[in-house]
């Protein structure tokens, strides 16, 4: 028999799933309270321990491999030039490499704004700038902004290659630690997130988790590799695409609502399908991830709590739910655990909202222009109308009763008809929290990751 | 080599002659940065700022063009773009108008080089070098 041991540490739990790559089947899954503030290796292993109860006997796994959202995740901050250019490139390389985006700046920075990263804890700065051959002046000015400072976060370089050799002999003279890529924009509305993307991950690996005190565990584990959303993006990207004679689903998206953060994952071209739409800006990376810092549901219930309207609040409030009740309940004790029904009630319809509000964000839209050549209209986004699947994933969406129901939110609606949402999805739930675990797997089995995933999505 | 941004702007679909300008400036040896069609006058601008272009080439085909181009060479100085050269050219206006009019109010709106219908972007490449300090 051989097998993997596949680890995810994430900010509350650490989860443990054990995998029989002969009968391509999960062997048994287990979690614990993830201990990265004392010490990394005493939840792992008490959640080692229960996976082996779970078993009933001790497995010698022949690799054991691990994704970490721990510690606070990976911090960055994008920089660019124009919003909605080279700064929205930056934006989408950080959210595709895992990141968590604390800060967006564009333009010259100034003073306050280095501040800012100081004060944030940044882990990585990606640094960009102008397409290739155009302006160099802005990325060289922020450049030497950073080299002035006492910054010690990495600095990851991909702006307009021009301006290298000039961002190479400030970042050297000040000392920083400075990695050269591919720039983000090489061309206009030309998205180039590989590079960039993968030295981040490089970064990762070898400076972040050391920093975290995540490093430690890997004494027990054999290599800590990605940032979990990061894993989940490629066991999506996976699922969606097929590998080898093993088929995929075709375009799909997924929703995780955690307790902090909603996360959106859409893989697809998203061209537009209809004939009288014109697609307008900044080229959609195929497989795209979008991250809500003010959609969750422990965290950050305070932020649901704003997206709903007055008309809204009072319409539950007849169904005997006080969604501002029970919104700051969730906000003040972290570690509630539903149990009443009035709890799933409030659970659901917060969940929902999250999907619904990180939809929004995530789709592209459409926007009427009347031309002498008839009604016609510029698509700024991903057309996400005919996708396949929508899968669920996230504590909150796995225990409903109906998770039908919360991710319909994530659809079609009738009140935002601009919105390119998925039309008729079908529905599929990631019952056993495979993704990230398959993820890690896909890394040297992709064949038999993308057939655990098939065969453990449940169809709703 | 020098950058030059070209679009059709507003609510305009005119494709064959934004091509045309595309693949005649390419091969004078311009970088040509391309925003198309439906362009809005902050496409054009960004493009330019991220480009450092030298040169914002705006066509208008459909007659709405003086609507269209109204503000931009404020916005242009509000986004930094202190010393770009505004072209326009096409139909830009509606109707049969006096066209030293017409070049006299696109002028006052801030642009460089006015062009009324029928001007070819061959007759153009002479005035764009001297206007580019001579290439």
């Amino acid at each position: 028999m051989k097998t993997y041991l596949l680890v995810d540490f994430g900010s509350t739990f650490t989860k443990l799933t054990a995998v029989d790559l002969e009968k391509e089947e999960i062997i048994a899954t287990a979690k614990a309270i993830t201990t990265v503030e004392k010490d990394i290796t005493l939840g792992y292993k008490k959640a080692l321990s229960r996976l082996i109860d779970k078993i009933g006997y001790e497995i010698k796994f022949d690799k054991i491999t691990a994704c970490s959202s721990a510690a606070g995740g990976l911090k960055m901050v994008a920089i660019g030039l124009v919003d909605e250019l080279t700064t929205e490139a930056a934006r989408r390389v950080c959210l595709g490499a895992g990141a968590k985006v604390e800060l967006v700046l564009s333009h010259n920075i100034n003073h306050h704004e280095v501040d800012q990263i100081k004060e944030k804890n940044i882990d990585i700065i990606l640094l960009a700038g102008g397409a290739n051959g155009g302006n160099k002046e802005c990325v060289i000015h922020n450049a030497k902004q950073l080299a002035k400072s006492d910054i010690k976060a990495p600095i990851v370089f991909a702006g307009n290659k021009d301006a290298t050799d000039e961002i190479e002999e400030i970042l050297a003279a000040a000392n920083k630690e400075f990695y050269i890529c591919e720039n983000v924009m090489p061309r206009l509305n030309v998205l180039n997130i590989t590079s960039a993307k993968d030295q981040i991950k490089d970064i990762f690996v070898k400076n972040i988790i050391e920093a975290k005190g995540i490093k430690k565990v890997e004494k027990l584990v054999d290599e800590v590799v990605l940032p979990t959303p990061n894993a989940v993006l490629m066991a999506a990207e996976l699922l969606s695409t097929g590998f080898g004679g093993e088929e995929g689903l075709g375009d799909l998206m997924l929703a995780d609502v955690g307790g902090a953060t909603t996360d959106i994952y859409s893989l697809s071209s998203g061209l537009p399908t209809q004939m009288n739409a014109i697609l307008s800006g900044l080229e959609e990376p195929f497989a795209k991830r979008t991250v809500e810092g003010d959609l969750g549901m422990r965290y950050s219930s305070l932020g649901i709590l704003q997206s709903f309207t007055a008309s809204e609040l009072s319409y539950w409030k007849t169904q005997n739910v006080d969604i501002e009740l029970e919104a700051n309940k969730r906000h003040d004790d972290i570690e509630f655990i539903s149990s009443t029904d009035e709890d799933y009630i409030a659970d659901d319809i917060f969940a929902g909202k999250c999907i619904d509000v990180a939809t929004s964000r995530h789709v592209g839209t459409l926007k009427g222009v009347y031309t002498p050549m008839g009604v016609m209209y510029y698509q700024v986004g991903k057309d996400l109308t005919q996708t396949n699947y929508f899968i669920g994933t996230g504590g909150v969406v796995i225990s409903s009763k109906d998770p039908v129901a919360i991710l319909k939110n994530g659809t079609k609606m009738a009140s935002k008809p601009m919105e390119l949402r998925p039309h008729n999805p079908e529905y599929l739930l990631d019952k056993t929290y495979v993704l990230s675990a398959m993820g890690l797997l896909s890394m040297d089995y992709p064949e038999i990751a993308l057939r655990i995933m098939k065969k453990y999505m449940v169809k709703l | 080599m020098k950058t030059i941004v070209i679009g059709v702007i507003g609510a305009d679909v005119h494709a064959v002659g934004n091509k045309i300008i595309e693949y005649t400036l390419t091969k004078e040896g311009f970088n040509v940065v391309n925003v198309g069609v439906l362009s809005s006058q902050e496409d054009f601008i960004n493009a330019a700022i991220e480009t450092s272009a030298s040169l914002i080439m705006v066509s208008s085909l459909y007659g709405h063009g003086e609507l269209d181009c109204r503000g931009m060479r404020e916005k242009c100085e509000e986004s930094g773009l202190d010393n770009i050269l505004l072209y326009v050219g096409g139909n830009i206006v509606v109707g049969k108008q006096d066209f030293t009019e017409v070049e006299k109010r696109f002028k006052e709106m801030g642009f460089n080089r006015v062009y009324p219908p029928g001007v070819k972007i061959e007759d153009v490449i002479d005035t764009i070098r001297e206007d580019l300090g001579g290439i």
